[in-house]
């Protein structure tokens, strides 16, 4: 590198300092040339904003070097400022405080290439290296056509490019990157191994950036180390003689990438980009869809909840988030109220059962369940009760709120419809049964299930619009969407039903009975049964889009964040998967059963276990 | 049933005795019958109905260069308004025959009624008889289950002939599809869209798909009536069957390549939206079909919501 790499091991920020009055720091993340990465908490935001706060610090006595420093942050502040593409951060924010100048910039959940490359025990798959390299090529055009002069990275390697948790690459460390001017010679910035020789003559076109990306993707695909080889020597390491798995279409893209002289590479990224999508299709086995979606696995030992809160028995309930606060309920048959930021206690409120469900909020009270036969309304501001509405047996349902009123079933075979503001019931439907599923509420009906398999569907004053029948219990709570209502039986079976006229639509057969509620997404539907997988169905032609399958029943209900699911199990894992294909992208191991509802709520996902733990970990 | 008439008396009753429309037509209506035209305009005011009831128009003919009609088609819609529930229901079935012979015609009518009888015979139960419920299977598996009755009938009647069948179930505000062949489902919508609903199970579209051929090559393709599911032909051959919501406002269009071979779905979209009744349409597609040269049987049915 042409700059002073600075030690600052000294200086390191520590948790809980407060940055320009704003920034809480969390933890170190990285550590980049001139100082460290932290993650850290924006509290100017009620809500959890995380952000990555990149450090560089000035702990130079020479006035000269000193100034170069401070004169790169400023750059790589503005340049970066104005630059919009989702592969690269967004900044928010820069600041100097003494000898240290941050920048705020968006907080990337993954890791970066050069981790994924020495975690690795095989060659990645040539794939999975083609989707990272079109969307690097669609990076570096963005960057190259940047008005009004090109931009050239010059600094493209694995340990810059960051694959998010979405398996989407990110580019980061701008620090060096400068502003192309024409004609003029620049000092040499790069890193040996991936940069080409006219680099070394202080050229800095966007030619050495295409070289770079194919040193880059030589580097993926045969994990031989050019920084341990001798400068511009990969035709001496024929991809094929590492690695014979690789096609000759892509050997051919790449080979023409690094290209001795600039002339003879590629003339833009996009011209890559389209040599590389020519090659995917030529071989065949790269289906394009697979190579723009394909994800890493992130092993679990990458994984740190942000933090952990432990109550005093088992959680199989589901937590909610309300501004800055999860509401959580425990079979210690407390209610938690705990600071989303930090996992801090905030107050509890102890019924006189196990709280197996999911509380609500509405206008300043919280509403939850008990096993002690009681709904309460308890007030977010004091942690006191403001009512409760008793019924006759224990309450295992969840509270859905509507029209004025609190929804929910109970044992004692009715659904209950209470009056939001005083507690008082309004009217009740009779399922004979205990009625354990969530109601679903729209504008017009209320559908639920019971336990003797009924399913009902009824106005809102309880009036009987259609029933249907499944061979055992409906735990699962419905959902609708479009003309249908979805749910799930004990009888193995996920029932579409048209929600006006109670007609069966389809049924799907899973291995085993179910009571996960399924989580609807456009067309497709994603439940767990105790078959121990999770499905994804079409639910236009109710076939299996995917299964995924964990080593215990998944009772806990599957939801989507971006582009992944997130579900639980009782073989104790929080599962990620890709919404698309139901591959693994994570799964983040606990000491209990999994069964309630992971929560995501600004990318931070939020679930407890058997364990007795509520956990917040970043998705 | 009584209930049944009564509602179709009442929605008689009320289309003859609708106010008089802005431009006057209607100020002369009180002699029967009314013209096409008075009737047609009436069609068109009469877009919020109670109960919700489906509009069907149909249009079949043997094109201008064969010699017999290989095309079949089914069309039944119901109107149920009764106390606990208003159902508009609808089957409608379009079957593209082929084989030597009259094994083709053969084929496509058994198809129709095949499916049509099984489809209906499934519902009159739960829908028209003395105690309405549902159906011990679902609407998918009733439709599934139609398409393989309907193979195996083919398979029993018209040896050698084969046929493609595209049905809609239209319940309530959704409709369950079952397809085979490159007969075609569109939803049509007034904003413009036309949506193809079935996949043709043609070796060229199957080309097209893989992207080994551009769609202007398939347009031309020599093969491109060759399918590779059919029914009446060895092995039941597995239907496709979905759901969608009844496009609203807009038009559900089945099809054979009669039509959607020969005239493009700008210009269907265009006769669709123009046309001042979906049975008028249908004539005035079968028109477009032939005017483009008429070169193979032409079978449509087109369907909307009143409201």
């Amino acid at each position: 590198m042409g700059v002073d790499e600075t030690k600052s091991t000294a200086l390191q920020l520590k948790p809980g300092d407060l940055l320009s009055g704003r920034y809480e720091v969390q933890e170190v993340v990285g550590v980049g040339g001139m100082g460290y990465v932290y993650r850290a908490r924006d509290t100017n935001f009620k809500a959890i904003r995380l952000v990555a706060v990149k450090e560089m610090i000035a702990q130079v006595t020479d006035p000269l070097v000193r100034n170069n420093i401070a004169q790169i942050f400023e750059r790589e502040a503005n340049i970066l400022a104005t630059l919009r593409h989702p592969a690269i951060p967004r900044i928010y924010d820069y600041f100097t405080q003494g000898e240290r100048s941050y920048l705020v910039m968006e907080l990337v959940n993954g890791r970066d290439l050069d981790q994924l490359i020495s975690e690795t025990k095989e060659f990645f798959t040539e794939a999975q290296v083609m989707g990272w390299a079109i969307e690097l090529c669609d990076v570096l055009s963005y960057i190259h056509s940047y008005e009004p002069e090109p931009i050239v990275f010059r600094d493209m390697k694995p340990s810059n490019v960051m694959i998010n948790n979405q398996g989407h690459i990110i580019l980061v460390d701008f620090g060096i990157a400068k502003v192309f001017q024409s004609g003029k010679k620049n000092t040499m910035i790069g890193t040996q191994g991936y940069s080409p020789p006219d680099q070394y003559r202080g050229e800095a076109t966007p030619k050495v950036d295409i070289y770079a990306l194919g040193a880059t993707m030589h580097h993926l695909l045969t994990l031989r180390d050019p920084r341990l080889e001798a400068p511009f020597s990969f035709g001496e390491r024929p991809i094929r003689e590492i690695n014979p798995e690789i096609s000759e279409a892509t050997i051919a893209v790449i080979d023409r990438a690094l290209q001795y002289d600039p002339d003879d590479r590629f003339a833009d990224a996009e011209e890559m980009k389209q040599a590389l999508m020519a090659a995917a299709q030529k071989t065949g086995k790269l289906d394009i869809t697979t190579v723009l979606t394909s994800s890493v696995v992130t092993s679990t030992k990458g994984l740190k909840p942000l933090w952990t809160f432990e109550v005093e028995d088992e959680i199989r309930g589901t937590p909610l988030i309300h501004d800055g606060k999860v509401y959580i309920g425990s079979y210690d048959n407390n209610l938690y109220a705990l600071n989303a930021a930090t996992g801090e206690f905030d107050w509890k409120y102890a019924t006189e059962g196990g709280i197996p469900g999911r509380p609500a909020f509405y206008d300043n009270n919280i509403f939850v369940g008990s096993e002690d036969n009681r709904l309460y309304a308890i007030s977010t501001r004091s942690g006191k009760m403001s009512w409760s509405h008793f019924t006759d047996g224990p309450v295992r349902s969840s509270p859905r709120i509507a029209e004025g009123h609190v929804f929910i079933g109970s044992d004692d075979g009715f659904l209950h419809a209470v009056n939001l503001t005083n507690g008082r019931l309004s009217w009740r439907a009779e399922a004979g049964t205990p009625v354990r599923s969530t109601p679903y509420v729209t504008d017009e009906f209320v559908y639920f299930g019971a336990e003797d398999g009924l399913f009902h569907c009824v106005s809102f004053r309880g009036d009987v619009k259609w029933t249907h029948k499944a061979k055992r219990a409906i735990t699962s709570s419905p959902v609708v969407g479009g003309d249908a209502v979805y749910f799930g039986s004990m009888d193995g079976t996920i029932y579409a039903m048209d929600a006006n006229t109670g007609w069966a639509i389809w049924r799907f057969r899973l291995g085993k009975g179910s009571i996960s509620s399924p989580c609807l997404v456009d067309d497709y539907l994603y439940t767990g049964s105790t078959d121990n997988y999770i499905y994804c169905i079409d639910t236009r032609s109710s076939r299996e889009v995917w299964r995924y399958e964990t080593d215990h029943q998944v009772t806990s209900s599957p939801v989507i964040y971006k582009d992944a699911i997130y579900c639980g199990s009782v073989d104790g894992n929080l599962y990620c998967l890709e919404a698309k294909k139901g591959g693994l992208r994570w799964k983040f191991p606990t000491q209990g059963a999994v069964t309630g509802t992971p929560v995501i709520y600004d990318d931070v996902v939020y679930f407890g276990s058997t364990d007795k733990n509520v956990y917040a970990l970043l998705a | 049933m009584a209930n049944i008439f009564q509602s179709i008396r009442d929605f008689f009753s009320r289309i003859f005795s609708s106010s008089p429309s802005p431009n006057g037509l209607n100020n002369e209506a009180t002699t029967a019958p009314l013209s096409q035209t008075q009737i047609e305009d009436i069609d068109k005011q009469s877009l919020k109905s109670q109960p919700p009831q489906l509009i069907a128009g149909s249009g079949r003919h043997v094109g201008r260069q064969r010699d017999n009609n290989e095309d079949a088609l089914f069309s039944h819609t119901a109107t149920i308004a009764v106390d606990s529930n208003d159902v508009p229901f609808g089957l409608y079935i379009v079957a593209d025959g082929m084989g030597g012979h009259r094994n083709g015609e053969i084929a496509s009518e058994n198809a129709v009624r095949a499916m049509s009888s099984y489809v209906l015979g499934k519902l009159v139960e739960p829908l028209f008889g003395p105690n309405p419920g549902h159906p011990e299977e679902s609407l998918q598996e009733i439709m599934h289950d139609g398409v393989i009755h309907a193979h195996q009938v083919i398979m029993e009647n018209a040896p050698g002939g084969g046929s493609t069948l595209t049905a809609a179930l239209v319940m309530g505000n959704q409709m369950t599809v079952a397809h085979v062949g490159d007969s075609r489902a569109y939803a049509v919508y007034f904003d413009g869209r036309m949506q193809v609903l079935t996949r043709d199970h043609s070796l060229v579209k199957r080309l097209e798909e893989l992207g080994q051929i551009t769609s202007d090559e398939a347009a031309v393709h020599p093969q491109k009536s060759m399918l590779y599911r059919a029914l009446g032909q060895g092995e039941p051959s597995e239907p496709d069957v979905f759901n969608a919501s009844l496009p609203q406002p807009g038009y559900l269009l089945i099809c054979s390549d009669g039509l959607w071979g020969l005239v493009s779905d700008d210009a269907m979209f265009d006769i669709i939206t123009a046309a001042p009744s979906p049975h008028k349409a249908c004539q005035q597609l079968v028109d477009a079909a032939n005017a483009a040269g008429g070169q193979d049987n032409i079978a449509v049915t087109l369907v909307r919501m009143s409201n």
